[in-house]
């Protein structure tokens, strides 16, 4: 059921005063959608709504259909493999695992039979994705409450991108934790997924095809990025380079000095 | 009247859940009330008042909440029954793991929380075993993997019950839970019904009062650690 999804669709409810959403947005496989809008005007309750696969039965009143159609209630509520992979705001574990206990009894509940080859090969793939996010290395047998915002966000990514092939994807700010946050983005955006991302990072925002706005609560607006804003994106990311470089030699304990750094 | 049975863990998010549930109820024009068992003491019965939900708080003070349940639920049926209740719900807060208040026939919902360990599901005894339902609150707090594995856990405990996520402060999921909760039978009198799981035998001196401590003191239903190679007091 979860391969052959070809599209979600997001039908308005109304914002926090009532306001009616005059939204009807249905997106497709390969749509990286931006949801933008201040703290608090309801990113997040918009992804929790797609996650619950809303039927106008959330505060919201907004509904989602899968493929055109209200989904079945197997689809909402069904164990196992799941339609959704979301990576909410959470910066850190609380389960009482190790690292690799806890990948192990991830797979295990995504019914994934691995042998226990299969399983050692499996967390050290986990393990390494992990690690190319972060700069503070993570062991397979650290617990996992012990593992810094930055590792516990890595980890997180890593589990979503390995362990879940769902087609849609929905992530509440990646760029607060310290990770690399265009390498996170394309880990958990593999082709011919429909992804969401609550973000307020100009750059991943560029990157999106189109954005959500909301504003107290509800759907302000749907914008589409044009080629100006390409264009922006390209300067963006020089400057983000850039910015990395200086950080780089600054940790290293290095002097900044030539012209190298000047910005643009 | 459809009686349902509601227990978990002590903060485990039941009465927040409840609250949410029982907005739901109201919608659908059904009038529930709630009967509080707890220890020592607890302000639920004004969360539900304030609601304007029919509350009863029941005490059980030195006695196992359980044990105070089977005790009362049949009056408290009876209570709910004068006022015309539409379902009649018994939260309580299982405390020793070891008793639960589920009634044959009588729905029995579980409420555990996604923090509460990966292992606690096994430790848990006929409170999750016995359930029909098991409600697993706080999932707002942990990622979505986290939610997967504990959601898991509970699966091997217990394969047969409904499980369902809820969240007590938006109250996600009260739709799904408000929809099963009616499908419970009504109950007419609850008189010669029997409990899914015996109370604990423990009719030991210190059930009685005793507070010291020494074999002496002991009487009665006693078990002894197994400790090896140390010689044990005997316990007459
Ligand atoms: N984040 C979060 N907090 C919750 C959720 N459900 C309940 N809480 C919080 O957990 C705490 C305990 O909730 P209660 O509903 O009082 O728990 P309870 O099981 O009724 O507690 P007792 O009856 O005292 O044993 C409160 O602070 C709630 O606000 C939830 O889904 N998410
Ligand atoms: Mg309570
Ligand atoms: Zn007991
Ligand atoms: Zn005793």
């Amino acid at each position: 059921m979860t391969d052959s999804i070809q599209s979600i669709t997001i039908l308005g409810g109304r914002s926090k005063s009532g306001q009616p959403e005059d939204v009807n947005l249905r997106l497709v496989p390969g749509d990286l959608v931006a949801v933008v809008g201040p703290t608090g005007s309801g990113k997040s309750r918009l992804l929790a709504d797609i996650e619950y696969i809303a039927q106008r039965d959330t505060p919201s009143g907004r509904c989602i259909l899968i493929n055109d159609q209200p989904p079945a209630s197997e689809l909402r509520f069904a164990w196992g493999r799941k339609l959704i992979a979301q990576l909410s705001q959470n910066m850190n574990f609380v389960m009482d695992a190790t690292v690799a206990e806890f990948i192990s009894m991830h797979a295990e509940c995504r019914d994934n039979s691995f042998e226990e080859a299969g399983l050692e090969k499996l967390i050290g793939s986990v393990v390494s994705q992990a690690n190319r996010l972060t700069g503070e290395p993570i062991h397979p047998d650290t617990p996992l409450t012990a593992l810094s915002g930055g590792q516990s966000r890595a980890l997180m990514i890593a589990d979503t991108a390995v362990l879940s092939d769902s087609p849609i994807v929905l992530i509440d700010e990646i760029e607060n934790a310290g990770i690399d946050r265009r390498q996170a983005l394309d880990v958990l955006v593999q082709n011919q997924k429909i992804v969401l991302m609550a973000t307020h990072d100009p750059i991943l925002a560029l990157l999106a095809h189109s954005r959500i706005v909301l504003k107290s609560g509800g759907i302000a607006d749907v914008l589409r990025s044009d080629e100006g804003e390409s264009e922006l994106l390209e300067e963006l990311q020089k400057a983000d380079a850039a910015i990395m470089a200086v950080r780089e030699k600054l940790r290293r304990g290095e002097r900044l000095e030539g012209p190298g750094f000047k910005i643009s | 009247m459809k009686l349902i049975t509601v227990a978990g863990p002590p903060s485990s998010g039941k009465t927040s859940m409840l609250l949410r549930v029982i907005d739901w109820f109201k919608e659908q024009g059904l009038k529930a009330g709630v009967v509080k068992f707890d220890c020592v003491a607890s302000k639920d019965d004004e969360r539900y008042r304030a609601k304007g939900v029919p509350v009863l708080l029941g005490l059980a003070g030195n006695l196992c909440p359980d044990h105070y349940f089977v005790t009362n639920i049949e009056a408290c049926a009876r209570w709910g029954q004068s006022l015309e209740l539409d379902i009649l719900i018994s939260e309580s807060a299982g405390l020793c793991n070891r008793c639960s208040p589920f009634i044959r026939q009588a729905l029995a919902v579980c409420v555990i929380d996604n923090l509460s360990g990966a292992n606690t599901p096994t430790k848990m005894g006929p409170l999750l075993k016995q359930a029909d339902i098991v409600a697993i609150t706080k999932g707002d707090i942990v990622s979505q993997a986290e939610r997967e594995v504990f959601q898991y856990q509970v699966r091997k405990v217990n394969a047969r019950a409904e499980v369902l996520q809820i969240n007590g402060l938006t109250g996600q999921g009260k739709e799904r839970l408000g929809a099963l909760l009616t499908q419970a039978q009504d109950i007419d009198t609850l008189d010669g019904r029997k409990l899914r799981f015996s109370m604990p035998a423990a009719v030991c001196s210190y059930c009685l009062g005793e507070t010291k401590i020494g074999s002496d003191y002991q009487m009665g239903n006693v078990k002894s650690i197994a400790i090896p190679d140390v010689p044990r007091p005997e316990v007459s």
